[in-house]
């Protein structure tokens, strides 16, 4: 399964997280997220995705955009992830993923969007 | 049935940094060989409450945790609402020699943790005569900034929650979920603004590349020991800084991050108890 087959499963994840929906509960942004050269973008109402729209999307617009490169997902989605491929800021530091537009929402919940794009962790395969 | 307590005990000692006085918190246990406990940037003691507790340490050292002033239950000094607090190289070492003067200890052990880390190898470089060893966690000469510490504090963001949404990245995936958020629960209590003034220290005025070359280990024995999953403080720049210091002893522990001593207390204290063995002699 491709990295970006394995986010695609992003909404049945979240579904299945009702404490992560809680802690997302004052939430409702529509943001970006690139797996390799995928993009993904998200509706997130109230903490819960109101839609996940897979593929380039003419003139969409968002407010911020995290992108990663397939192996830096594919390294950070591993079971235990090795040292320095574990966290978000871990890959931006070491130059294999990069963020732009208006970071305030993803500030404002900072633990809520590591948790989030961390969920597909829980389907590692190990390759 | 007889209350289940723990060793440690809370007091309050009056001191002055710098000419201010203060009133610092502190937490300790054991007897011996006095051991001062620095914690991390944005929060406080208890960081330390596992060594605290631990007889396999008290029984040989006095374990002395304190609160820096903004810090825990440190009250900052008389005037704090007028001014914005930033920690300096001098005011943090200021600080820990204020401590060890009011509590008349005699040549102590200082271990600290990043910030404090980094304050013990000025302490090395500075005023190693005055200490019997040093140890420092998650410390390097100087590390690569990897946020923007303007995040800290402001008013359209959580300051606690943000504090522990950065680090909780910092911890390593295999410490205990409990210990974790133990961990980033007292990054969410920290005060306004204070994790970013510690940071002033630890990314504007603290860089020691170059000065830790002055650093002597016969004068006084210098420890380091960092995780492998702190990629605030890497492997490499502890291994970087440690090349510049002949006759210091280094470590990298593994499945450890940033807060070797509140996320994972059980590994940690197998690499922290053969170091003050060692130092007990």
């Amino acid at each position: 399964m491709s990295p970006a087959d394995r986010f695609a499963a992003l909404p049945d994840l979240l579904s299945g997280d009702p404490d992560l929906r809680r802690r997302g509960r004052w939430l409702s942004v529509d943001c970006r997220v690139d797996i390799g050269a995928e993009p993904f973008f998200l509706s997130i109402s109230d903490g819960a995705l109101a839609a996940l729209d897979r593929g380039p999307q003419l003139m969409r617009s968002t407010a911020f955009t995290f992108r990663a490169t397939d192996d830096a997902w594919t390294r950070y989605w591993a079971t235990i992830p090795e040292p320095g491929w574990h966290d978000l800021f871990a890959l931006t530091k070491r130059g294999a993923a990069s963020l732009e537009g208006d970071l305030r929402p993803l500030l404002q919940n900072l633990q809520y969007f590591k948790d989030l794009l961390a969920l597909p962790r829980q389907s590692a395969t190990g390759t | 049935m007889a209350p289940k307590l723990d060793p440690m005990v809370g007091r309050y000692v009056r001191a002055e940094i710098d000419g201010v006085p203060h009133r610092l918190y502190f937490e300790e246990a054991g007897q011996g060989i006095p051991l001062v406990c620095l914690h991390t940037a944005g929060a406080d003691n208890r960081q330390y409450r596992h060594l605290l507790a631990d007889p396999e340490i008290t029984r040989r050292f006095r374990v002395l945790a304190f609160d820096l002033p903004w810090h825990g239950k440190s009250t900052p000094p008389d005037g704090w609402e007028r001014g914005e607090y930033r920690l300096t190289t001098e005011s943090y070492t200021a600080a820990i020699r204020a401590f060890c003067r009011a509590m008349e200890l005699d040549k102590p052990v200082v271990m600290g943790c990043s910030i404090g880390g980094r304050i013990v190898l000025n302490l090395a470089i500075a005023h190693a005569a005055q200490f019997r060893a040093l140890i420092a966690l998650e410390a390097a000469d100087f590390q690569q900034p990897w946020y923007d510490t303007a995040w800290l504090h402001r008013p359209d963001v959580h300051g606690g929650e943000v504090c522990a949404g950065l680090v909780s990245g910092l911890i390593a995936p295999q410490s205990p979920p409990v210990h974790r958020h133990e961990t980033l629960w007292m990054y969410m209590q920290g005060g306004p603004g204070v994790f970013k003034g510690d940071l002033y220290f630890y990314r504007v005025d603290g860089d020691l590349r170059e000065k830790v070359k002055s650093i002597d280990t016969k004068v006084c024995p210098l420890y380091l020991l960092t995780g492998e999953y702190d990629f605030s403080c890497t492997p490499d720049d502890t291994l970087r800084t440690a090349r510049q210091i002949p006759g210091v002893e280094v470590q990298i522990m593994k499945d450890v991050g940033h807060f070797p001593m509140s996320e994972h207390p059980a590994k940690f204290r197998e690499y922290i108890l053969p170091v003050l063995a060692k130092i007990a002699g």
